[in-house]
């Protein structure tokens, strides 16, 4: 499972978090309940929510984020979320590689 | 609790008796250190007597009575606990058990090939069980690539076919 | 039984040597994936939990990382043939993003795995005989050895043979599959250590008796992670014959007494720190109660695996071909890469040619899919379609003529793969890290990038000599960092990636551990720091000293004070 290893109790917004069971995939919580591969989509709750950590059997290992907001949208105080919301901070692709090298 | 043999559901004809419980004249189950301590009285009992094992104690602690029992049952607290597959293994090879070895606590149906391999014969599982998922997890992989105690003629090299009952 | 579709035999160039599976490992192998793929169905279906699947899944090679499931293949004691290497060239292009990254044990990882592909994926490795069996799990591992089996000169015993067996034995062991914790298995057959023996759960040197015959020095209890700790001798001598019987006697006690309670001190170097001298006896008396003769490796079996692993019909050839010392004198780039990347070889007029996967300022370990097919070309062509992987993430083609090699480096030089720095300060070992690993606590491969592009010159380099430098992203240490001459750890502080750096680690005969050098550094000075401790070390090293050797001849105190100075 993919949550971090110490947890505190929340003293920021936060938003749910977990990875889809079919791909993998980063997942997260939105507004409508679904959740959805995309963070400008979830859906923001206060810092009293994070121990109620939603289930979905298609979802592994929900957990909460602490988020900062700018404009409405959430990006997480953590960098190992911020890099779940970016991808990898380096450039492993052959083709990405070489588009960047030319 | 259903139980499991050969991969199908068969009626349990045991009864476990709590610590401080008289033993009844029927198959009973009692705690290793009970059976331990009462062994003088037990001695003339002519019923089938069996013993829970807990997963820390080693199997050789019941060698002083072991050839009055009929049943051990082994505990997996939790499934990735895996002591019991050393003491199921260790009674049988070792100390030459021939009763019923139990398996009993949190077990999957994935983990039932190889305890049938390490010398279990029944498995308690939870109301409700679909015995057809546990058989199937048995069958699944026909072929060891580990040695037995008794003989059986090897496929090749280290491989080995597996037998079912 | 199942009833098994018979799959054909892969074609294995004729003289590459693996051991090459018949139809009862392939069958074998179907049935495993078949089995896999009622999991998953099961796990789907939320008939199994994700904590009972995790296991399982596990024990098939899957982790659930950061951004996608990554799948862990097993290679064998680190041992590809070409066919088996194009293949996972086809399965980086087809089910991941073209590129695959190989591991310190001897693996390959696909970063971006998805389950529904998993079964497909598997399929595909079964086709060439591989599997991603026990790739994790606590489980026995892929057994390791040495990358040079079969091609060093100091060699006693061929450790491939015995890696198989053991390789065989665990596969699936039904008392040996919920252990504790993981468990990794090193076998080396020459007195120069080459595969880290003490820092392996068990850890086996295969070596001769004065008849010539067989028998095992055994170590257990030597590892990384949070208790880094070197391995105890447990047995000078295990007579072939008893080989997997001492082996089930070490696994018995270990899966009857370790720890299972805290996770940080279930690995069985615990065990045996904790038992001391007791942990020994404790297998004695096992080892004496396991019936002989049921469990005894029959020498048919020895021999019938051994063969697999047959000297290729090399020819008769005379070292130094004038055509490669002529290469090397007109050529100073070939000449440069040769020093490093070269190692003798037994037969004369060979070699054995390490291939960086450490290009400057690249992914360590990492290959792209059309390297992999391209490697498998060359391997063809120039080592009997044989390919190692290393346990530092290069690969070997251990058997190259040398009138060859500089056609081979040739070729090489276009596909990135000509890298002059094996043992060199930019040949790193680095985990994923926190870019890619659910358990990292830092990044590690922009730190490796930003060395190796630091020291990118050459002269810088061969300057600074022999060097090993490991770097981890989490106290589970897969980058090996306590063992390396410089070990540099990630780890967070209060959401900020910082990096200790330990020195005067080394595997091998004189094996050490790393001792921690200070306060950590930030994510943008570590860089700086590695530069101000090869500086010193530089100033102070006596003539032929390694980094390692002048740290255990001076102490921390002038990499301290160099470290920490006031500016």
């Amino acid at each position: 499972m993919s949550s971090p290893a110490k947890l505190r109790p929340a003293t920021a917004p936060v938003v749910f978090t977990g990875n889809f069971l079919s791909d993998g995939r980063v997942a997260w919580l939105a507004g409508d309940g679904t959740w959805s591969p995309r963070i400008a989509e979830a859906r923001v709750f206060p810092a009293e929510a994070a121990a109620r950590v939603p289930q979905d059997p298609r979802v592994v290992g929900p957990y909460a984020v602490e988020v900062d907001l700018a404009a409405g949208l959430p990006t997480p105080r953590r960098f190992r979320e911020r890099l779940r919301v970016t991808g990898p901070s380096v450039v492993a692709e052959p083709a990405l590689r070489l588009a960047l090298a030319s | 609790m259903p139980l499991l043999e050969n991969g199908g559901l068969v009626a349990d004809p045991w009864v476990a008796v709590a610590p401080d419980a008289p033993i009844p004249d029927a198959p009973a189950i009692i705690g290793h250190d009970r059976a331990l301590a009462e062994a003088e009285a037990l001695a003339g009992r002519n019923t089938p007597l069996g013993v829970t094992l807990p997963n820390d104690v080693p199997p050789e602690t019941l060698l002083p009575i072991l050839d009055r029992l009929s049943l051990v049952v082994l505990d997996l607290p939790k499934f990735r606990d895996g002591r019991a597959f050393t003491q199921a293994r260790t009674l049988r090879e070792r100390h030459g058990f021939r009763g019923e070895i139990r398996a009993a606590g949190h077990v999957i149906p994935d983990q039932y090939a190889a305890l049938l391999r390490c010398g279990v014969t029944t498995v308690a599982v939870p109301e409700g069980t679909d015995p057809t998922v546990w058989d199937a997890a048995r069958r699944v992989v026909s072929i060891a690539y580990q040695p037995r105690l008794d003989p059986t003629a090897p496929l090749a090299g280290l491989r080995r076919r597996l037998e079912l009952a | 039984m199942n009833a098994v579709t018979p799959v054909g035999a892969p074609r294995h160039p004729e003289h590459a040597r693996l051991y090459r599976y018949d139809a009862i490992d392939r069958a074998f192998l179907q049935e495993r994936i078949a089995e896999f793929r009622g999991q998953v169905q099961r796990r789907i279906d939320g008939a199994l939990t994700e904590d009972e699947f995790k296991p399982l899944r596990l024990m098939n090679g899957l982790y659930l990382q950061l951004h996608a499931y990554m799948l862990r293949v097993a290679i064998p004691y680190g041992l590809l043939s070409s066919t088996q290497m194009r293949q996972l060239g086809m399965i980086a292009r087809r089910w991941d993003r073209g590129f695959g990254h190989f591991t310190t044990r001897q693996n390959i990882q696909f970063n971006w795995t998805k389950l529904e592909d998993v079964c497909a994926m598997l399929e595909a490795l079964a086709d060439v005989d591989m599997h991603a069996i026990q790739t994790s799990g606590n489980c026995i591992r892929n057994v390791t050895t040495d990358e040079y089996a079969g091609a060093a000169c100091d060699e006693v015993v061929d450790p491939r043979i015995y890696a198989e067996i053991l390789r065989q034995w665990s596969t699936l062991h039904p008392e040996f599959t919920w252990l504790p914790r993981k468990f990794k298995i090193a076998v080396t057959g020459s007195p120069q250590d080459r595969v880290a023996a003490q820092v392996h759960d068990i850890g086996v040197l295969a070596k001769r008796d004065a008849g010539g015959a067989v028998g095992f020095e055994v170590w257990v209890g030597g590892g990384l992670g949070r208790t880094p700790l070197l391995g105890t001798k447990i047995r000078d001598w295990v007579p072939e014959a008893d080989f997997l019987r001492f082996m089930e006697a070490v696994l018995r006690v270990y899966n009857a007494l370790g720890q299972r309670e805290n996770i940080y001190r279930a690995r069985i170097k615990i065990l045996v720190r904790d038992m001391g001298a007791e942990f020994a006896g404790a297998v004695e008396r096992e080892f004496a109660a396991i019936p002989r003769d049921p469990y005894a490796l029959d020498p048919a079996i020895v021999a019938a695996i051994a063969a697999h692993f047959a000297a290729p019909p090399f020819a008769a050839l005379a070292d130094e071909p004038a055509t490669y010392v002529r290469a090397r004198r007109e050529n100073a780039e070939f000449a440069a890469w040769t020093r490093n990347a070269l190692r003798p070889h037994r037969a004369p007029g060979y070699a054995s040619v390490t291939i960086s996967l450490k290009p400057i300022g690249g992914i360590p370990g990492d290959a792209s899919a059309d390297q992999m097919e391209a490697l498998a070309d060359l391997a063809e062509r120039y080592s009997f379609g044989e390919i190692r992987v290393t346990h530092s993430q290069n690969l070997v083609l251990a058997h190259v003529r040398q009138e060859d090699l500089f056609t081979l480096w040739q070729a090489l030089g276009p596909l990135g793969l000509a890298t002059p720095n094996i043992g060199l300060v930019s040949d790193i070992i680095a985990c994923p890290g926190m870019d890619y690993c659910a358990l990292a606590t830092a990044r590690s491969i922009p730190v490796a990038q930003r060395i190796s592009e630091r020291f990118a010159r050459l002269d810088r380099q061969l300057e600074i000599g022999e060097l090993n430098l490991n770097i981890s992203g989490c106290i589970n240490a897969c980058g090996h960092h306590h063992v390396g001459h410089i070990g540099i750890l990630g780890v967070d502080k209060r959401g900020e990636e910082v990096y200790q750096i330990t020195l005067g680690g080394n595997q091998g005969n004189d094996a050490s551990i790393g001792e921690l050098i200070g306060p950590a550094f930030s994510y943008d000075a570590v860089v700086d720091a590695v530069e101000t401790l090869l500086r010193t070390y530089v100033d102070r090293r006596d003539p032929g000293e390694r980094f390692v050797d002048t740290y255990r001849r001076l102490g921390a105190v002038p990499f301290r004070e160099a470290l920490y100075a006031p500016a």
